[in-house]
């Protein structure tokens, strides 16, 4: 097929698609302006409507229905999918497409890449874990928590000998989140750690980093708590959710147990600077009973 | 973490203008985020655990409360429930209707306060008597469950209280000088007649006979003045005559309507004798759901009646702070904050002198609320310029040894507290989130709760009528 029979294709299921949508009686803008774009398909420059752009809790597809009310008022508290209606015994095209583009959305963030200048920019170390790219990052997890030697020295420079916390941020498997949240959210840290009087030490960042490679950290340098914050898997909710682990004695084989999470950080959940000041009190928590994870709720 | 305590025990204490009554509440605690999130602790549960009798209010003369006789009623109460004061954590005293017009009601309420333990607070002010009354009585949750918009009577003896919900949101207060004893009659003749209503209807006069016809009359007008303040008819004289300060704004049009407050009971149902209590209640009750039922109006029965007011007040007039919040060498509880409100885009420091000034007192400046939106999802720049305007703007505080008090809404009080905390080295600073105060409010904090996570606070208004105005 050429470029313009796929085009010509691609234009005619458009058309047809959109023409089920605005037939559906759908309330939205956005299927709106799909329905107008379809129109005026003739047109052969211009761009779609970007179907991501239609806030969720607004969106309420169901045709005849008892309480249209009730239900919208239900739905401005959930970013679930409900209240979509059905065609047959399947979603409707809106509904669906809008799953495939948050998915793909999704699948993009897992691939893309901090940006190179990230780390300069905040003064972080910058070094890498044994993964080479990030087909191998998601394809060995036991690489992504070690280091090589070269990266090992680095780290043992930077954080020197027995430092009392470590604070590194690692991309895992959202950059955006790391991009959007980890500076403001270790400022309020350090700031919060110093009202306590820890001081503590420089932050690396770590590429291709799974959660383990903190242990290996606690290893090198034989810190007594390390907080580790990194990129959330990424859903169709949000892509920007950041999560902290914080270890107390972070060391090779440390059962997940040991570990204290806060997970959720990002706009919509708790914002970075709060977290960071609740992070900060948690570590000293965490020094003050010399436990993390399951051990921290039951001293 | 282990040890958490996840109650509040919580005390009510109604001073209306016919009845006192005390109510205990536990407020039941929990962090609803899950073990992975940063904690969301929450009240989930109030159960009101004791209800007083109802006691007609003690008063001296017409114009005085007997506060003597309050006191013992109050301690009455707490021996039968078996609690003393200390054993309180948060609460609140509310004096409504009439009884707040009261020569010495500030006076009573003050030493009541005390009685309450350290961490009941004194409460008074129409508008917060109307939102504690639609609580009490779960009209609130009756206009969620219906979805639909309700306006709430709460009609004690002297005045109704009036509060428009739409699915559960608060939209107006209003308050009518209707009630149940605007007439006293005894052994057939008029006992008592308040002032309104003796202009309204001459006929009934004090020491004169309590003629059936005259009494209908009344509550005639009443009820009409309660159907126009609904929107059920256009407004009209009997709205005008009896308003108090303001009627509840329609801002959406009510569907449903509930009532509660003594007259309630005898809505649904009034004894046999209509002077069984030597008022015009009864009659007014009757009437009141005649008319409303003539209009075709959707009536809605809630929870509570006579109770409502004193169970707001136990179980509802208190809220918790957010779950990350900050606090550093505050002795609880703090009572009485004046809230000074700071709007977005004025100078903090110029905007806290002008509000500190408004409460000071020969020069001195006493503690105040500061109270602001806040920003959403701040970065870390944005924090620290607003903590370094509100450290300049306390300056004048923290440099007398007062504690710097700041409410935001948005969740962010522990790292501006944090920031502060490094701005005014060893002050004292109160820093609570997802709290809403408004100008003119007060506020009061009670011991943290919950393993130290959490502040119960009031918010409240402090409306006595004074001949130098309202304060």
């Amino acid at each position: 097929m050429n470029e313009q029979a796929l085009r010509a294709t691609v234009e005619k299921l458009v058309r047809e698609l959109a023409g089920s949508v605005s037939a559906s009686a759908v309330t939205s803008t956005a299927a709106e302006k799909t329905g107008a774009a379809a129109r005026s398909a003739a047109v052969e420059e211009g761009c779609l409507p970007d179907i991501t752009e239609v806030e969720l809790r607004g969106q309420y597809l169901v045709e005849k229905p008892m309480d249209r009310e009730g239900f919208a008022a239900l739905k401005l508290r959930t970013p679930a999918r409900l209240g979509v209606g059905r065609a047959g015994a399947r979603y409707k095209t809106a509904t669906w497409l809008r799953f495939r583009a948050d998915h793909a959305a999704a699948q993009d963030t897992v691939f893309s890449m901090v940006g190179e200048d990230y780390p300069a920019k905040h003064g972080y170390v910058p070094v890498k874990t044994l993964c080479k790219d990030k087909d191998e990052y998601l394809t060995r997890p036991d690489k992504g928590r070690r280091f090589d030697e070269e990266n090992q020295t680095i780290l043992k420079k930077a954080l020197g000998d027995k430092p009392r916390v470590v604070l590194a941020v690692g991309d895992g498997l959202s950059s955006v989140a790391i991009e959007t949240n980890a500076a403001d959210c270790i400022k309020a840290i350090q700031a919060g750690l110093k009202t306590y009087g820890i001081e503590a030490a420089a932050v690396p960042f770590i590429q291709f980093c799974r959660v383990g490679a903190g242990d290996h950290i606690g290893e090198l340098t034989g810190c007594e708590v390390i907080c580790l914050l990194v990129g959330e898997r990424p859903g169709l909710v949000t892509a920007e959710s950041m999560s902290a682990y914080i270890t107390y004695e972070p060391r090779l084989g440390v059962p997940e147990s040991k570990r204290t999470v806060v997970s959720n950080i990002h706009k919509e959940g708790t914002v970075a600077v709060e977290a960071g000041a609740h992070i900060a009190e948690l570590i000293h928590t965490i020094l003050e009973k010399k436990a993390s994870g399951v051990g921290l709720v039951r001293s | 973490m282990k040890g958490v305590k996840g109650e509040l025990l919580s005390v009510g204490i109604d001073l209306g203008t016919s009845t006192t009554q005390v109510i205990l509440s536990r407020l039941r605690l929990e962090n609803s985020a899950g073990a992975f999130a940063v904690p969301r602790v929450e009240i989930v549960d109030k159960e009101v655990v004791y209800r007083s009798p109802v006691h007609f209010t003690p008063l001296v003369s017409d114009t005085r409360l007997d506060g003597a006789k309050i006191r013992e009623i109050v301690e009455q109460e707490y021996r039968a429930a078996g609690v003393t004061p200390d054993m309180l954590q948060t609460g609140a005293v509310i004096i409504t209707g009439e009884t707040a017009r009261k020569e010495n009601a500030r006076e009573v309420l003050e030493a009541l306060a005390g009685l309450a333990g350290d961490f009941v607070v004194a409460t008074a002010g129409p508008d917060l008597e109307s939102v504690l009354a639609a609580r009490g009585a779960g009209a609130d949750k009756l206009s969620e469950r219906e979805r639909c918009c309700l306006l709430h009577y709460d009609i004690g003896g002297g005045t109704s209280n009036l509060a428009l919900l739409d699915r559960g949101k608060l939209l107006s207060t209003g308050c009518l000088d209707v009630g149940g004893r605007l007439v006293k009659v005894k052994d057939g003749k008029v006992a008592y007649v308040s002032e309104k209503v003796r202009r309204a209807f001459p006929e009934l006069a004090v020491g004169g006979q309590a003629s059936p016809e005259a009494l209908q009359k009344a509550a005639d007008a009443m009820a009409e003045a309660l159907l126009e303040a609904g929107g059920l008819k256009p407004p009209g004289r009997w709205l005008e005559h009896f308003i108090t300060h303001k009627t509840a704004e329609l801002t959406a049009k009510p569907t449903c309507f509930s009532f509660s407050g003594g007259v309630a009971d005898c809505v649904w149902s009034p004894p046999s004798n209509d002077f069984a209590y030597g008022d015009m209640g009864p009659i007014l009750g009757k009437t009141i759901r005649r008319r409303f039922e003539e209009a075709g109006a959707r009536l809605l029965r809630g929870a509570e009646t006579i109770r409502a007011t004193v169970v707001g007040a136990g179980s509802h007039a208190t809220e918790l702070s957010g779950s990350t919040i900050f606090y550093r060498g505050v002795e609880f509880p703090l009572k009485n904050l004046p809230v000074v409100r700071l709007e977005e885009g004025e100078a903090l420091p110029n905007a806290m002198a002008r509000g500190l000034e408004l409460f000071s007192d020969n020069g001195r400046t006493e503690a105040v609320c500061f109270s602001l939106g806040g920003l959403d999802d701040p970065d870390y720049e944005e924090l620290c310029a607003l903590a370094r305007g509100l450290a300049a703007g306390a300056k004048p505080l923290t440099d007398r040894g007062e504690p710097l008090v700041v409410a935001v809404e948005k969740d962010m009080a522990k790292a501006l507290g944090q920031r502060l905390a490094a701005e005014i080295p060893g002050g004292k600073i109160l820093c609570v989130d997802v709290i809403h105060a408004a100008q003119g409010s007060y506020m009061d904090v009670m011991a943290p709760a919950y393993g130290g996570t959490v502040l119960p606070v009031v918010i409240k208004t402090l409306a006595f009528e004074t001949k130098e105005g309202v304060r």
